[in-house]
């Protein structure tokens, strides 16, 4: 089940985000790590470093490309500009599957740069998995999209957070980046079960796993990857691989970035949950 | 709602400037109260109301686009001191937030608008344009293209008259009116010592810098931002030099360029051969020509 069709029936292993402040250590020592995840848009570029260090990796690790900016729930049409630069990488790192989120950022052109929530309406959902579909046809690469976290629920909401995932996802026919950390995070902000969520996902669709540490502010939560992980996070981690079984998983550090070797035995804590997850598989 | 109305309410709220204590203001820029404006869409929870929610995601806009103009313009910010930086980047990104799916492009009209905005630098206008196109050349030369080399063989067979040379995509050539290629350097090495250091040395360094903005005169440069072995760079070149290299980006040949570059130029007519050898020689030697485009994609 977790080999499936939108991360091209690979099975990746455990991988951590790739990041400017770890390019020395991983060039000089190329330490043993599954596949490295790439922010698509640092390498959207004409030439420079940025490429030259990916082209390095690329000679040693399996890379997945990972977007913040394409919002496919924004009402916009889709950028062509940014489309052709991102399939010219696409092309470059032989990416088995591409993720970015379920949410929106632009709007009249204009962008946010964040990772604003949707509304949960059909049509919503309607726009947001036509564009899902228009870009998978454009990049020739199985896509799945991420739940982000959010801060705020609308009122015109027709459908809870995963009921509204589960009919952009089977609208498009795409692949699910599954961020348990996400899920927590907007399960304390907006007072549901993550459980609920979790056990609600389509496990045949999921092709890769988020997890990340946060900060808790005294009214709310905020994703901020940069701490470990919590333990709430991996038990919804644990159910999350017990429905979907060994899924590629990667460990998401973004900010206060500690030395690679920190980071990477983060990410490896992962493996006690996938090896029961084998271990279930091969019962 | 429409999902685009609804769009267009949040980013409009999302991208209104915070009050000074950086928090959401009260009012919005129609001057409906931001409450009854959140509360429209915005469901409150037990524990934050419609316009706490909204305001997360109005100061994470506010925080996210200001880190970015002080990071990619650093040597601004030591012309204009904090408060100033910070007060114009807010102006500016009212007038022109991004249209870009990538933050590296937010600077990419701040020359010309604080070109239309002088009261930001005030005296300072010309020191701060001159230093706003030296950090844009230089965010532009980062991450330009790099073509193959130009080789002998590939103008064995031209004339004065016939040879054009193309230059590295990533070569932008300035002519400043102040040397800000020395301020900006003092004020990345800095930053890079500061990043180390405690409160009390960053504060010394900060009033060093204040200084030795104060002190710089206009003195007029020509200089080539360009890239090597990954890393920018920034050469200072003759007026001639650059005026010859401008010449070749125009499309005009070896003769012609040579001509328009000596055009007013006071270097005495019998040592510009050996110097247009010589400049001919670092450039080769810097990578600075690149193939004809067919020529580069056949080979």
């Amino acid at each position: 089940m977790p080999a499936n069709q939108f991360n091209s029936f690979t099975d990746y292993g455990i991988g951590i985000g790739l990041r400017a402040t770890h390019y020395h250590h991983i060039l000089t020592r190329k330490p043993v790590v599954d596949w490295f995840e790439i922010i698509s848009e640092n390498f959207m570029i004409d030439g420079g470093r940025p490429l030259h260090v990916l082209d390095q990796i690329l000679e040693q690790y399996k890379v997945v490309q990972h977007g913040v900016s394409m919002y496919f729930g924004s009402a916009d049409k889709l950028n062509r500009d940014h489309l052709r630069r991102l399939k010219a990488l696409v092309k470059r790192t032989r990416t088995s599957w591409l993720t970015d989120h379920l949410c929106w950022g632009s709007v009249d052109g204009r962008y946010t740069h964040d990772l604003l929530p949707m509304p949960y309406t059909f049509e919503a959902a309607r726009i947001t998995a036509q564009k899902v579909r228009e870009v998978r046809d454009f990049l020739e690469v199985p896509i799945a999209v991420e739940n982000v976290s959010s801060y705020a629920e609308f009122h015109v909401s027709e459908m809870t957070e995963w009921e509204f995932l589960n009919e952009v996802v089977e609208r498009a026919d795409c692949g699910i980046l599954l961020d348990v950390n996400n899920i927590y995070v907007s399960s304390q902000n907006h007072n549901f079960d993550p459980f609920a969520y979790v056990n609600s996902v389509p496990a045949e669709r999921v092709a890769q796993i988020h997890i990340a540490g946060h900060s808790k502010y005294r009214k709310y939560i905020l994703d901020t990857h940069d701490h470990p992980v919590i333990d709430p996070v991996w038990k919804l981690y644990a159910r999350a691989i017990e429905r979907a079984g060994h899924t590629a998983t990667l460990l998401e550090w973004d900010d206060s970035i500690p030395s690679f070797q920190e980071v990477h035995d983060e990410a490896l804590k992962a493996k006690r949950f996938l090896a029961s997850a084998s271990l279930a598989t091969a019962v | 709602m429409s999902l685009q109305s609804l769009q267009r309410r949040m980013a409009r709220a999302v991208m209104t400037p915070l009050t000074p204590s950086e928090r959401m203001r009260r009012v919005s820029p129609d001057g409906r109260p931001m409450r009854a404006v959140a509360a429209q869409f915005i469901k409150p929870n037990d524990r934050l109301t419609s316009f706490e929610r909204l305001e997360i995601y109005n100061r994470q806009y506010w925080f996210r686009v200001l880190s970015s103009l002080i990071e990619d313009f650093p040597g601004l910010r030591a012309i204009l001191g904090d408060t100033r930086f910070e007060s114009m980047s807010k102006a500016y990104l009212v007038d022109c937030p991004s249209r870009s799916f990538t933050l590296r492009d937010l600077g990419s009209r701040l020359e010309s608008w604080l070109a239309k905005h002088p009261r930001w630098a005030g005296s300072k206008q010309a020191l701060a344009l001159d230093m706003v196109r030296l950090e844009w050349a230089d965010i532009e030369s980062f991450d330009g293209t790099a073509e193959p080399p130009l080789r002998p063989e590939d103008v064995a067979a031209a004339t004065g008259a016939s040879l054009r040379l193309r230059l590295q995509p990533h070569i932008r050539l300035l002519e400043l009116r102040y040397p800000v290629d020395d301020l900006l350097l003092a004020v990345k090495r800095e930053d890079e010592d500061t990043d180390f250091a405690s409160n009390a040395f960053a504060e010394r360094h900060k009033r060093k810098r204040i200084q030795a903005v104060a002190r710089l005169k206009p003195k007029p440069i020509y200089l080539a931002v360009h890239r090597m072995d990954f890393s920018v760079y920034f050469r200072r070149l003759e007026r001639e030099e650059l005026l010859l290299l401008r010449a070749f980006t125009g499309g005009k040949s070896l003769d012609s360029a040579i001509a328009l570059a000596f055009r007013k130029s006071a270097i005495p007519a019998d040592k510009r051969s050996d110097l247009i050898r010589e400049w001919f020689k670092n450039w080769a030697a810097l990578g600075w020509f690149c193939r004809a485009e067919k020529a580069a994609k056949e080979s």
